[in-house]
């Protein structure tokens, strides 16, 4: 029977070309669009993802903790309803505390790179303009170890830190902001007031925005003079072996030592959820194309089996079964579907190579020259199923109709 | 041997409303190689008892035995089933699959049976079509033959699974006298040739007249 339902869906399908051609559009654009938008929503995602994994620390230890510590009278009425107004602040040294021990117990744990530093806020000035940004303190043997900083450089060196007197290394952001150049002497000013004439030993280009325009490093030792806090670290940045255990570990350190322990998912949620956003909006688009190319087959059938019902009426009265009907018209649907999937694997494969030849540069939340394009088997196999279930359920319904025509009725009235 | 087909009080009511009654209280044997014909008046069930006894449709009561086998508790599939190996219907109009070829037309009962290779389909297609004088136009789409050569067509469909009985309604309805004459001795040729029984609704009295048999039907009861 399979031969003979597919030859009478086929032909079916021939003789009302214009009709089968329309219904393979809509199922082609359809996972054509899918595959295009989903190689370079992923492919911008994923890059997005390893320039942070690559870049920023996958924990990072703060001073901070993520509730204030309960106030004394709280616990000394645990049934009343206290209200407590005006609390001041309690005016403690920040930093992390007990940070020695704290490092030792974590070089125990196995796959794991630490750098412990200060960071902080600065001003930078050059010249007229003043730029305000991030300043870590840091030890260049040990931050080899937790981010690619010294990769990142485009000019200078991370050792050139030790040697210089005041070194400084900026962001590529920065420099272009300022027109600062290498060797360029800026002036850092500190909320503490202390101000250091600094010299430009690096320029980094992680690739990152927020970094490139933001972040400078120096050593920790000038850190901690910018900041008035000797010998004070307030961040223990660690990169691990296996960044899928960051934020397993970042709950565990946190749960054991109480300071605020970010993962590199919180500290990029902001940019992690606007991607869950965007998916939505993908996945949403392409839902509504392969809806309305479901409508499109859904008609296509209708059209035919209405068209069809004196041959419905012959070929079961000459012995054809219910399930025999209902497979022809279903094969109708997958046939378009297949079809339509086959085309659209096609055209999707030519819209993603033609984006990837296309060049420009691009600055968003990374810098890019041209699309970073995701490419994988599964956006085929996923649209794929999505056009053929897609069409073969469009087309069930008015096969379940035709498969429940009564050929006494038909036989009946084209007499 | 037992008749090729045998009805006992017969009864369709369309149920609904006002119930119509198609059929009522027919009893009918016919054996094997018999040629019958049903006449009567318009609307006076003759379609409808052709449906029951071709097992299309379901009697409201009485049965239908098909070669001494009792149909009543069969299912859809099972009467389709039937339907495809022991019955073959023509009907006043052709009903061919208008994109198949006259060939391919009376291949497709073949095919569903899949009883014979796919060789031996084509060959009985293209033997049936010259038995009924149509060799030349086995490759022509429905569309491309006349009102005659569709009707025969649709009579060697009817024949291709080698049924025992053969149902036709009105079949030369729609025909000229000549075409109508041709048809006609082919049915009875099936009869007395191949054993085969043949039960004909007609208008025609004068065709009707050459039945072994007549069954006139009246307001859906069967008159003498
Ligand atoms: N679906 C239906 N609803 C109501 N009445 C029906 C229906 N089908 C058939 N009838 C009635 O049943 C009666 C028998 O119909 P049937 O088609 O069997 O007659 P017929 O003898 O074949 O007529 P004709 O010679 O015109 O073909 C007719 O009066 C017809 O109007
Ligand atoms: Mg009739």
């Amino acid at each position: 029977m399979a031969p003979l339902g597919l030859a009478i869906a086929m032909r079916h399908l021939l003789h009302r070309r214009r009709q089968t051609l329309t219904s393979l559009v809509g199922v082609s654009l359809g996972v054509a669009f899918f595959i295009g938008i989903a190689s370079m929503m992923q492919g911008f995602q994923r890059d997005f993802v390893n320039r942070i994994i690559d870049a920023a620390p996958h924990i990072t230890i703060k001073d901070e903790f993520r509730t204030p510590p309960p106030q004394p009278v709280f616990a000394a009425f645990p049934d009343a309803a206290v209200r407590l107004r005006g609390i001041k602040p309690k005016d403690e040294v920040r930093g992390l505390r007990g940070a020695r021990a704290l490092i030792d117990a974590l070089e125990q744990m196995p796959g794991l790179h630490l750098a412990p530093t200060l960071a902080g806020q600065i001003l930078l000035r050059f010249g007229a303009k003043d730029i305000s940004g991030n300043v870590t303190g840091i030890v260049p043997d040990r931050e080899r170890l937790v981010t690619k900083l010294e990769r990142d450089l485009i000019a200078g060196s991370l050792d050139s830190l030790y040697t210089a007197a005041n070194g400084i290394i900026i962001g590529e952001g920065i420099a272009l902001k300022a027109g600062i150049g290498m060797d360029d002497m800026v002036s850092v000013i500190a909320p503490s007031g202390v101000l250091l004439r600094m010299k430009v030993v690096g320029i980094f280009r992680s690739g990152i925005t927020l970094m490139d325009n933001y972040d400078t490093y120096v050593l920790m030792k000038k850190a901690q003079v910018l900041q008035n806090r000797p010998n004070v670290i307030n961040r223990i940045r660690i990169r691990l072996d296996d960044v899928e255990q960051a934020a397993d570990l970042a709950r565990a350190i946190e749960t054991r030592f109480g300071w605020r322990t970010e993962s590199w998912q919180e500290q990029s949620s902001n940019i992690l959820s606007i991607f869950v956003i965007q998916n939505a909006i993908m996945y949403s688009t392409v839902g509504a194309i392969v809806i309305v190319a479901c409508f499109g087959i859904f008609n296509v059938i209708s059209t035919v089996v209405f068209e069809k019902t004196k041959d419905i009426g012959i070929l079961k009265s000459m012995g054809f079964r219910d399930a025999d009907i209902r497979r022809i018209f279903v094969y109708e649907g997958l046939i378009v579907g297949i079809v339509g999937m086959l085309i659209g694997w096609a055209l999707g494969y030519a819209i993603v190579e033609f984006m990837a030849s296309l060049r420009f540069n691009l600055e968003g939340f990374v810098r890019a020259q041209g699309f970073v394009l995701y490419r994988t088997p599964k956006h085929y196999v996923l649209s794929g199923a999505m056009a053929i279930f897609a069409s073969t359920f469009a087309a069930w319904l008015p096969a379940r109709r035709a498969s429940r025509l009564n050929p006494v009725d038909i036989v009946r009235g084209a007499a | 041997m037992s008749p090729a087909i045998e009805a006992r009080g017969l009864t369709r009511i369309l149920p609904g409303l006002v119930p119509v009654t198609l059929v009522e209280g027919i009893d009918l044997t016919v054996q094997a190689g018999e040629f019958i014909a049903i006449t009567g008046p318009s609307g006076s069930g003759k379609s409808s008892l052709l449906y029951l006894l071709g097992l299309l449709d379901k009697p409201s009561s009485g049965t239908v035995r098909l070669q001494g086998l009792a149909t009543e508790g069969l299912d859809g599939d099972q009467l389709a089933d039937l339907r495809l190996a022991r019955i073959g219907f023509v009907f006043q109009f052709h009903f061919l699959l208008p994109e198949f070829s006259a060939a391919e037309n009376v291949a497709i009962p073949m095919r569903r049976l899949g009883a014979m290779p796919e060789k031996a389909i084509r060959a009985r297609a293209d033997e049936l079509l010259e038995g009924l004088g149509l060799a030349e136009h086995r490759a022509k789409l429905p569309e491309q033959m006349s009102g005659g050569q569709r009707q025969r067509a649709a009579i060697a469909r009817a024949l291709a699974n080698d049924p025992a009985l053969i149902l036709a309604d009105e079949p030369t309805g729609n025909l000229d006298t000549a075409s109508a004459h041709l048809v006609f001795q082919t049915l009875r040729g099936l009869a007395r040739d191949q054993n085969r029984t043949i039960i004909v609704v007609t208008h025609d009295t004068e065709l009707a007249a050459t039945a072994d048999r007549r069954l006139h039907l009246v307001d859906g009861r069967v008159v003498p």
